[in-house]
């Protein structure tokens, strides 16, 4: 029940928030919002204790449970990690945006997005079911694309909204996929099932397809190479957003993923070269990308990219603990995974401080282009340590938290080409590319840093006169900034409470706590991963400094591409495509329509027919009588003159004919109901007709072609045989009882002894009811098609 | 255009009360004998449209001041909700029931929930006709 | 008698067809009511025509005519009264609006 109120508590809070707002106004809903992630803070704290004990939370209440779908809820050490993520960040997040959003923009629909986004992200990591997973997963895509679309007047937003959308939700629909196999394989949604099935499943064929499907959803989601391109159109979403979604917690659902299902996965060789490979050419395209940005925030993202790429490879390293054939120690390996972890929390806090630095300077100067910047140190000094801070943590520089993470990294990827797990050969190249794009990172942190804050300033490229940001904007990344500071002095706190926990899930073969939870050293000696931090300093700042002479690389060929031009191509092309497709058939003429269908019927229903030798036609004539016959020849003639008529009121009048001529039949066929029903239906029938005549000129001679008449007369002569050929062969076929025997007790179970109306209010009140729907729609229908239709001179909808 | 039409008149004021009591009674009848909601609905709504083609649309509004499209949705929703009642009692959706009852004055009478359902459907169609054709009338 | 009628109905589905087809607005509606009409009676032929009696139990006490055609086909008149309404209104506001009650005129101008 906990658990449940857990994820439930934002959805809630977002549904009362529209009330909530018109009651406290704009100045106060921020805090509001802010109370939510806050509550959830605390009550998860509350819990730390218990999931560091090895306890699990959980709940199951049966949603669709002939689908074996759950509202499984799990709480344990992994989705614990994530969840504090969700709501520190969250926290924090909705604290700065009160002094970032001016309450002009519609706050009401930026806190019910976050908010749901807030509750689909803890639904994400706390789901014990496939399918409640992926459904919160595509919520998180939702919520995103709705964020990321927040100022939908601009075009890039919308831009970067509906690429950030297709991407995701495209690598959802293979999650999707890989969760059903899954499914097919072990019989169950439940996470926890699965993965205690991993011996049985391991020997599956189709273990590895659903494998790749499944990381192909987290690649998509953790943006990794080469579906990262949709992360910089994404910071068009205001900073919050930014910092939030985008570099603090949803692009780590994909690591939550892949982390979650390394105790099913890890071991497998596909498992580690997929994850180690695609995570470093990540770290690597991402840091070298993340330089050459202008924008301050584009270069945030590339950044994050990369970082993400390390954690990836950092799992990816980790999970060959898992494999029993793997050489070397397992608890070495595992490090890495504890590295990955690490290096998450940190990562979150480093960049989601540099985020709010970059939203204060964007805030008050106006810009974050960084050829418009420089020199404001001195003007805004917090925001400077804030930025400091911020950046050389991420540059893996002492004493901030993002110096352990990084030495974790080197030690981990240094393990990995020494131990050799499975013996590729390919593993030496880990930890060089790892440390070429570590000396990018350097580079790019001190941009951060040179480019804003020191240098000369430039007063004439600015708008306005720089500040420093007000107090309350100052409190959320001096939060980030102080931690940053502490998980350096005291990172075992967090190893011990936060991070083990987490490892018994994700590595349940190793149940020895000294394997799990490795001690964390600010200072362990001069081995290899301290010299390889000196040496990123030392070519970095050397790189740094002559980065105006080497910046022509990136018009070389192989880095001047993007993805981005493949992802445009795909897209023009793909519309292109349908659109030639689709004019093939939607040509816009109802005749073409109707010979579609005529035909179509024809060629199926009548090959079926007489291919498979189920005409038999029965020609008896059974008795007739005058009246009978003589309506039959009444109503022939009618139809058959209603084609050669000049006038449209004889048309009209001939229809009357035939329908009068229904109501008859029904007589004779004892159907009371329906020949009242249809004489007052054809009387008001040909009333709207007259009425609409009225509006509608005189019909003129058909002017098709002679060629397209016979055609037209070829298919309906063609449609009018095969519906007397099924009506004949229908006749003869006497194989099946009659079911309106049942209806004939009409009065024991329905209490009329009209049968007809029994069946209609009774037996199938369903259709009827319908059927009053149906009717009530055409009505509204007409309604809206005359009322409100625009006034003279008035401009169309559209606007043309 | 204005017509001699005072024979029209006289008659369509008598007929139109005939029409109207035919209508409620093809609609009682429903349950035993030909009728029901739809056949008695538009019986109903023939009456009016009859009144509205003899007399003008502002006369009869006075006489019968209802907003035409609002019984229609009122009535969809009560042949809507008069099935969920019974999934209310735990029965399947749109399940009818029935009794009889010694009433004062009528004697033994049969009461079944269908009723419900079928004014719901009778005054659907009566809305929907009305609003139909009136619409149209107006848009002249 | 069933011979008979289903010969109608094919008349009457050859009709409608070739109505539905023609590039008339009012010819296209007239084709749909054409062809309700004949899958009605299609409907009601094949439960058996004039077979049994009325299905009212307290008119007689059988056998019947077979009542569950009867009931789709009511529903299935008020449906087409619904959809010949709105496609009537649909056809003269078209007609208000683009000048044509032809369909190609009509698509051409749609395109332009």
């Amino acid at each position: 029940m906990y658990a449940v109120f857990i994820i439930f508590l934002p959805f809630i809070m977002a549904a009362l928030l529209p009330a909530t707002h018109r009651l406290i106004g704009d100045r106060l809903i921020g805090w509001y919002v802010m109370a939510v992630p806050l509550v959830l803070f605390a009550a998860l704290i509350r819990l730390i204790p218990q999931i560091a004990g090895g306890e699990i939370v959980s709940a199951s209440y049966a949603w669709i449970p002939d689908a074996g779908i759950d509202l499984a809820v799990r709480v344990d050490g992994l989705g614990m990690i994530f969840a504090l993520l969700i709501t520190g960040v969250g926290t924090l997040v909705a604290l700065y945006s009160i002094y970032y959003l001016s309450p002009r923009e519609s706050l009401g629909h930026f806190y019910v997005y976050l908010l749901l986004f807030m509750g689909a992200m803890l639904g994400v990591v706390f789901s014990d079911n496939l399918m409640l997973l992926y459904t919160f997963w595509e919520l998180t895509s939702i919520s995103s694309f709705l964020l990321i679309a927040f100022w939908y007047h601009r075009k890039g937003s919308r831009y970067g909204a509906q690429k950030a959308m297709l991407i995701t939700v495209m690598g959802g629909f293979s999650l999707l996929a890989g969760f059903l196999m899954l499914y097919f394989m072990s019989g169950t949604f439940s996470i926890s099932e699965i993965i205690g099935m991993r011996d049985v499943l391991a020997g599956e064929p189709m273990i590895v397809p659903a494998m790749f499907l499944i990381l192909l959803g987290a690649f998509t989601k953790s943006v990794q190479f080469p579906f990262h391109i949709w992360l910089p159109d994404a910071m068009e979403a205001p900073t919050p957003v930014s910092a939030y979604l985008h570099s603090a917690t949803m692009v780590k659902a994909g690591i939550y993923l892949v982390a979650l299902f390394t105790p099913l996965f890890g071991g497998m060789e596909y498992w580690f070269w997929s994850l180690s490979i695609a995570g470093i050419v990540t770290l690597l395209w991402g840091a070298f990308n993340a330089m050459k940005q202008n924008d301050l925030k584009a270069l945030l993202a590339y950044s994050t990219i990369s970082q993400l790429g390390l954690i990836m490879s950092l799992l990816g390293f980790g999970s060959a603990a898992l494999s029993a054939s793997a050489a070397g120690d397992p608890a070495v390996y595992a490090a890495a995974g504890f590295a990955a972890l690490f290096y998450m929390l940190n990562h979150s806090t480093f960049k989601g401080l540099l985020f709010m630095v970059i939203g204060i300077v964007d805030h008050e100067i106006g810009t974050r282009d960084i050829r418009r910047l420089g020199g404001l140190m001195s003007f805004m000094p917090v925001t400077f340590t804030f930025a400091v801070i911020g950046s050389f943590s991420m540059a893996g520089l002492p004493p901030f938290n993002g110096f352990l993470s990084k030495e974790m990294f080197f030690g981990a990827a240094v393990d990995i080409a020494s131990g050799q797990p499975f013996a590729g050969g390919a593993e030496v190249l880990f930890p060089v590319v790892g440390w070429l794009a570590s000396v990018f990172t350097f580079i790019y942190c001190t941009i951060i840093v040179y480019r804003t804050f020191l240098g000369p300033v430039q007063p004439e490229k600015i708008d306005r006169v720089p500040h420093e940001a007000p107090k309350g904007m100052l409190v959320a990344p001096g939060i980030l900034a102080v931690l940053v500071i502490l998980i350096f002095f005291f990172p075992n706190v967090i190893g011990k409470y936060v991070i083990g926990p987490a490892m018994q899930v994700m590595f349940p073969a190793l149940s020895r706590e000294a394997d799990l939870v490795p001690e964390i050293t600010a200072w362990h000696g001069v081995n290899l991963p301290l010299v390889m931090t000196f040496g990123v300093i030392a070519l970095g700042l050397l790189l740094f400094i002559t980065f105006r002479h080497w910046r022509r690389i990136y018009r070389v060929a192989p880095f001047r591409w993007t993805m981005d031009s493949i992802y445009r191509g795909l897209l023009q092309t793909g519309e292109a495509a349908s659109n030639i497709v689709t004019d093939l058939y939607m040509t816009g003429r109802s005749r073409d329509y109707f010979v579609f269908i005529y035909l179509f019927f024809l060629i199926t229903a009548g090959g079926m027919l007489f291919l498979t030798g189920a005409f038999e036609p029965d020609f008896s004539r059974g008795p007739v009588g005058i009246f009978e016959i003589s309506f039959v020849i009444i109503m022939a003639f009618a139809a058959i003159a209603m084609l050669f008529v000049r006038s449209r009121i004889t048309a009209t009048l001939l229809n009357g004919v035939l329908g009068y001529s229904v109501a008859i039949f029904f007589v004779f066929f004892r159907a009371p109901d329906l020949a009242l029903t249809q004489t007052v239906i054809e009387t008001v029938t040909t009333v709207l007709f007259l009425l609409c005549f009225h509006f509608l000129p005189e019909w003129k001679p058909e002017d098709s072609p002679l060629r397209t008449k016979v055609v037209n007369g070829l298919i309906a002569i063609g449609a009018g045989v095969l519906v007397t050929a099924f009506g004949l062969t229908v006749q003869g076929y006497d194989v099946y009882g009659s079911i309106s025997v049942y209806f004939e007790e009409s009065y024991k179970l329905a209490g009329g002894s009209n049968i007809v109306n029994a069946i209609l209010g009774d037996f199938r009140a369903f259709d009827t009811m319908l059927e009053v729907v149906v009717l009530f729609i055409a009505g509204i229908g007409v309604y809206t098609l005359i009322a409100l239709k625009p006034k003279k001179g008035e401009d169309d909808v559209e606007g043309k | 255009m204005k017509e001699n039409d005072v024979i029209l008149r006289t008659v369509t004021r008598v007929v139109v009360f005939i029409i109207l009591t035919f209508g409620v009674e093809l609609f009682l009848s429903g349950h035993h004998n030909p009728g029901g909601g739809f056949v008695g609905g538009l019986v109903l709504s023939s009456a009016l449209v009859l009144l509205y083609v003899v007399f003008d649309i502002e006369t009869v509004h006075q006489g019968v001041p209802f907003d035409f499209r609002k019984i229609a949705a009122f009535g969809a929703m009560v042949s809507l909700l008069s099935g969920t009642a019974a999934a209310v009692l735990g029965k399947p959706f749109l399940s009818q029931g029935f009794g009889y009852f010694d009433l004062p004055i009528f004697g033994l009478t049969e009461l079944a929930t269908v009723t419900i359902f079928e004014a719901g459907v009778a005054l659907t169609v009566i809305g929907t006709v009305v609003t139909i054709i009136l619409s149209i009338s107006k848009d002249v | 008698m069933e011979f008979h009628m289903t010969i109608l109905v094919g008349i009457l589905v050859t009709v409608a067809v070739y109505l539905l087809l023609s590039r008339n607005m009012v010819r296209i509606i007239l084709g749909t009511a054409i062809l309700s009409h004949a899958v009605h009676l299609l409907l009601i032929t094949m439960g058996g025509a004039g077979e049994g009696k009325v299905p009212l139990l307290r008119e007689s006490d059988g056998p019947y005519a077979d009542a569950l055609p009867q009931a789709l086909i009511l529903t299935a008149i008020v449906i087409s009264f619904a959809t010949t309404a709105l496609l009537l209104v649909l056809a003269y506001r078209t007609y208000e609006e683009s000048g044509s009650d032809n369909m190609n005129t009509i698509r051409r101008i749609d395109r332009e």
